[in-house]
């Protein structure tokens, strides 16, 4: 049969616009919306400069003066406590001749200095000085000449987020329900706290949205991780390491998926295990040190040891703020879009920090173990999951079958289910959430958001 | 003999401890002495030649023979920051004992390690090699520079970085203690690291 709606005729692209309408369907997706460069352009105003994007975490600039520099979409951002200890989110651009004011990835400074001509600015923003100033006849004093800033940035509970869009929710609306599983995520921390710890750094040739789809995918386990489950499992008879409750039926799992709106989902893998402490730990697969480390915390702490050695096992959880936050086992992953057709995936690693001293001098035999714990799935499986979007994309250049479907569970009755408050859920190996997340994209991307920037005063 | 000796490092890990992490720590700060370097050409060459072998086995695939070139009990250390730090307080590239080494090679030979299906072709130039003496007569740090050029996925690209050995002389030869591998771009997004590197 032939597919008359394919090639350059087709109507998704009649017109001055795309009709995304055309272009998003109840079980499917167009290719273009991963291929097509000006789709890409597009995101980056009307998704990265749209919602609450994630911009840092607060353990990377502790102190004030401290900064970091990252990106909003593709705007580069100096992140930074101010000396007052404000927390702002400034453009790293000299409002005179454009340049970046800031090359360095991390440091601390009260001040910027253009390298080009030599203006200089408070860690405000404001404007300081500018050389010779006799040649000019403008009034420095003017607003103009302090450097643009994101002007809504908030925490919550040390993620920063920032958000150009002066018609966005709160924060706190933004996230919505989805914080329930960040609290829970924190709070199994003592203080309710966790640390960066450097990163597994990835990078991808494909479209951002192939990591994001991925985000909540319990049905590519056994298939793009089967070298993975295999490792992990080859020293043991019963097969019961790392995500083996995969195998079999997952469908039928006790497992579930969250949709939380806004582009918010989650998959709960911990109903799969007894509630008991040692329940997180016992499917770990092996890691450095774990026998050492092991025996250690079980001489010191004996029946509180199973506690300790679950907060350097993985947290079987995927928690996924759109459009660039996931919080995955103990990493914080961070979605960075370069182009249309390439990717950064950074896995944060986070640590333990123990304020209150509730581990005493074994918190860093917990973080010993805890850092090589989170150097498996980066190696071992992450690099194949990769692989596979790099095969998407290359698929994709056909671009005459143009539907990417995401229809698994979708038309069967009583499977997913929705309650009052919007929340809908579903079986872990369902794409769902792909559906109703790419839904928000569609809304987004044909709502015009009202971008401000903010200067000092 | 050690004393965790009595454990097997291809199926328990109990080496990999806060001792360990001291000594390799304290082995990879402030050897690179002038004052300790080796002269000895025939020392040198012979240094040379254990990572020209290296290189080699890498290149062939021959990982389970690369394997044999490592103490039992050995590290594998690709940090992922310059300095290299504390690898209990930080994450690395990779921090893999003698048990996730065999792993390693273990996932690549499955069949179903999609990073490597198909698998890279590598050829790895080793230069610059510097060997220093230590405290102890039977162990050497030896520096080199490495690039290793891998085709895959129709095209080749260039990984250079700069690599540090501790060599024990022990059952009769010199065995890689730990490797610490320095990637130029340890600190920045990698595309496809799946190839020992």
């Amino acid at each position: 049969m032939l597919d008359k709606t394919a090639g350059h005729n087709r109507p998704g692209f009649n017109g001055p616009g795309y009709d995304y309408d055309y272009l998003i369907q109840d079980d499917r997706v167009h290719q273009s919306i991963y291929t097509d460069p000006a789709i890409f352009t597009a995101e980056m105003t009307h998704i990265f400069g749209a919602v609450w994007v994630y911009l840092a975490h607060e353990s990377q600039i502790p102190k004030n003066d401290d900064f970091i520099t990252t990106k909003l979409g593709l705007r580069p951002i100096i992140v930074l406590r101010d000396s007052d200890g404000v927390i702002r989110a400034l453009y790293n651009r000299c409002t005179h001749r454009g340049t970046t004011l800031c090359r360095l990835e991390k440091g601390s400074a009260h001040i910027f200095r253009c390298p080009y001509h030599g203006w200089t600015f408070n860690n405000t923003g404001k404007l300081r000085n500018v050389p010779w100033p006799d040649g000019y006849a403008s009034d420095f004093k003017d607003s103009k000449f302090n450097v643009a800033q994101v002007p809504r940035v908030e925490s919550y509970r040390g993620f920063i987020f920032g958000t150009l869009n002066m018609d966005a929710p709160s924060l706190d609306d933004y996230l919505g329900p989805v914080k329930g599983p960040i609290d829970e995520w924190l709070d199994r921390h003592p203080g309710g706290k966790i640390a960066y710890c450097e990163a597994n750094r990835l990078m991808y040739r494909g479209n951002w949205k192939l990591a994001y789809d991925n985000s909540c995918d319990g049905y590519h386990v056994v298939f793009s991780h089967r070298s993975l489950l295999d490792m992990e499992n080859r020293l043991v008879n019963e097969a019961d390491k790392g995500m083996s409750f995969y195998k079999g039926r997952p469908d039928s799992a006790p497992m579930y998926m969250k949709y939380f709106g806004h582009g918010h989902h989650f998959k709960d893998k911990r109903p799969n295990m007894e509630i008991k402490p040692g329940a997180m730990w016992a499917i770990e697969g092996p890691h450095p040190g774990m026998e050492h480390y092991e025996a250690e915390l079980r001489r010191r702490f004996s029946a509180r040891a199973d506690e300790a050695l679950d907060l350097a096992a993985s947290e079987p959880v995927n928690i996924n703020v759109f459009p660039n936050l996931s919080i995955l086992g103990n990493h914080i992953q961070v979605i960075e879009p370069l182009n249309h057709y390439e990717t950064n995936t950074i896995w944060y690693g986070t640590a333990v920090v123990d304020d209150e001293g509730v581990w005493g001098d074994a918190l860093p035999l917990i973080n010993a173990l805890r850092m090589r714990t989170q150097e498996g799935f980066p190696n071992f499986g992450e690099v194949d999951d990769l692989a596979n979007f790099e095969e998407i994309q290359r698929g994709l250049a056909a671009f005459e079958d143009e539907w990417v479907y995401m229809h698994r569970g979708m038309d069967i009755p009583g499977r997913i289910s929705g309650d009052a408050d919007g929340v809908i859920t579903a079986p872990a190996t369902d794409e769902m959430f792909m559906r109703e997340y790419i839904k928000e994209w569609k809304r987004l991307m044909q709502t015009e958001p009202n971008i401000q920037i903010k200067r000092e005063p | 003999m050690s004393a965790t000796a009595m454990h097997d490092p291809s199926k328990t890990s109990y080496y990999v401890n806060d001792d360990l992490y001291d000594e390799i720590i304290a082995a990879f700060t402030n050897w690179q002495r002038d004052d300790l370097a080796v002269i000895d050409p025939v020392e040198r060459d012979m240094f040379r030649r254990l990572l020209e072998q290296e290189a080699r086995l890498l290149d062939k695939d021959q990982l389970e023979e690369w394997l044999k070139l490592f103490a039992a009990e050995c590290v594998y250390w690709a940090p992922a920051t310059v300095t290299g730090g504390d690898p209990r307080r930080e994450v690395a590239i990779s921090f893999d004992d003698r048990r996730r080494m065999e792993d390693r090679v273990y996932r690549l030979r499955t069949g179903f390690a999609w990073s490597q299906k198909p698998k890279s072709r590598t050829v790895r130039m080793v230069s610059n090699v510097e060997v220093f003496r230590t405290d102890k007569p039977n162990v050497r740090m030896v520096r080199a520079s490495f690039q290793i050029c891998e085709f895959r996925g129709f095209e080749t690209r260039s990984l250079p970085g700069w690599a540090g050995y501790r060599y024990v002389e022990q059952n009769g030869r010199w065995e890689i203690q730990a490797r610490q591998v320095n990637l130029l771009e340890c600190d920045q997004c990698i595309r496809n690291p799946s190839i020992v590197i």
